[in-house]
């Protein structure tokens, strides 16, 4: 029988190196960053991959003040429930995992476009190139979309994914996530990020986690397990908020306070 | 007013392919009607090698200079123009669009595309706009671009081919890096 494991590579370095390397540049910033930072060595693919110049400020104009509009012509009928598939359901830990979508000073954002992508319970996504040798789930392909409601709440109904195994260092492991793609009013809010599950051990050795710099910002991206919103016998519940940047338009929508 | 706790951005990360591009969501108007236009380029980072896994969404007015708030981007109906695209980049680092031409908000404003990049390796989006060639002294008067040295004004303004296609391409680093922007009320 041959095996599916690689051979470490000699040349990487080894997590021990790479956490001393976070921590070095975390205690060079300045606290109360809400963003990650671009240019982060660390996540190695990044080195090439980031502007070196200063963002340049522009006042919002045209088509900047206007987001996208989605609606359910956009949208299939259970495309919010990742576990329903035509061949069964697939295997892990079913969860939902439901939450607001607000913007910036805290409005909802009604009826707009959530999409999500996750790995299966073993850790590998059904893409070409993941080459992760954990099973491939026949009945799950990770994708979701929703609306959100008129109180800017979204819900999935998913299972939960694995961590897996990426080359950025030497036996280097992504902490168990969903990435989530959001509008808001307007394109300026623009956002895609990942929500994490609580309590992993996996979030100080993670590169792309901890590009956040400041400990209360990554917070801000692991979902709480909540009782009550867990179903009796059939899943487990996770809430997560999330708070788009503000707008620029001066008026208030008519229902607005 | 103090801002909420804004959720930070991460990475799009190498797997999005088969998640979030649809089939037309880049063709925001059919391929090669009345009208149309295609607006394509090439990704790169700063060793000039193309990158093949970044993904670009588009926001735009009409021809006549109206932001449109319709439905139906990811499953078209070959009809209606929502003015909102996506194109993820190919193995060559391609990505194209099918629309129209941008027409000016108010007389004598630079019509340009809003545009957000996404990328494996880049842990956040990035703003920029492309704006259409027009006239030099249209483009002068545009107040992002009028704070712009000629060399970056340049960088910011779609080519036209010679098939009449509008082709940016798109620097994430390097010495032809792209401008990237910022909003007022972007925190951090
Ligand atoms: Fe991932």
């Amino acid at each position: 029988m041959t095996s599916l494991r690689t051979p470490v590579p000699a040349d990487l370095e080894s997590q021990a190196d790479l956490t001393a390397e976070i921590k070095q540049l975390q205690a060079e910033t300045r606290p109360g960053d809400a963003q990650p930072r671009l240019d982060w060595p660390p996540y190695r693919s990044s080195l090439l991959r980031h502007p070196t110049k200063t963002l340049r400020y522009a006042d919002p104009e045209g088509a900047e003040l206007v987001a996208p509009v989605f609606g359910q012509t956009d949208i299939g009928e259970l495309e919010s429930d990742l576990t329903v598939q035509p061949g069964g359901e697939p295997i892990g830990e079913r969860i939902k995992v439901t939450g607001r979508v607000l913007d910036g000073d805290g409005r909802p954002v009604r009826g707009q476009l959530v999409e999500i992508w996750q790995a299966n319970a073993s850790g590998r996504y059904i893409h070409q190139r993941d080459q992760h040798p954990a099973p491939i789930d026949p009945n799950f392909t990770g994708v979701g979309r929703c609306l959100t409601d008129d109180d800017g709440w979204y819900s999935f109904t998913s299972i939960k994914p694995g961590p897996y195994p990426w080359r950025n260092h030497r036996n280097a492991w992504r902490p168990a996530h969903i990435h989530f793609s959001l509008f808001g009013t307007e394109f300026t809010q623009r956002l895609i990020t990942q929500m994490y599950f609580p309590g992993d051990q996996l979030f100080a050795l993670d590169p792309i986690l901890q590009s956040i710099t400041d400990q209360r910002a990554r917070d801000r991206l692991v979902a709480t397990c909540e009782h009550e919103l867990s179903e009796h016998e059939w899943l487990l519940g996770y809430r997560w908020d999330i708070v788009l940047t503000g707008t620029h338009a001066t008026y208030l929508e008519p229902g607005d306070e | 007013m103090s801002e909420l706790g804004v959720t930070p951005g991460q990475t799009i990360g190498p797997f999005f392919h088969y998640a979030m591009p649809m089939p037309d969501d880049r063709v925001l108007v059919p391929l090669d009607s009345p009208g149309s236009v295609r607006l394509h380029g090439h990704v790169y980072d700063g060793g000039g090698n193309v990158v093949p896994d970044a993904m670009l969404e588009i926001r735009q007015c009409d021809a006549s200079g109206v932001v449109p708030r319709v439905e139906g981007s990811l499953r078209r109906d070959g009809s209606s123009f929502t003015g909102w695209g996506r194109s993820g980049t190919d193995s060559e680092g391609h990505y194209w669009f099918s629309t129209v031409e941008p027409g000016p908000t108010h007389p004598g404003a630079a019509p340009f595309f809003a545009v957000t990049v996404f990328a494996r390796g880049l842990l956040d989006r990035l703003f920029t706009r492309i704006y259409l060639p027009a006239d030099p002294e249209v483009l002068a008067a545009d107040p992002l671009l009028a704070t712009l040295d000629a060399e970056l004004r340049r960088r910011m303004i779609a080519v036209r081919d010679d098939d009449g296609s509008l082709r940016f391409d798109l620097h994430l680093q390097g010495d032809q890096e792209s401008v990237f922007l910022a909003y007022p009320r972007h925190v951090g």
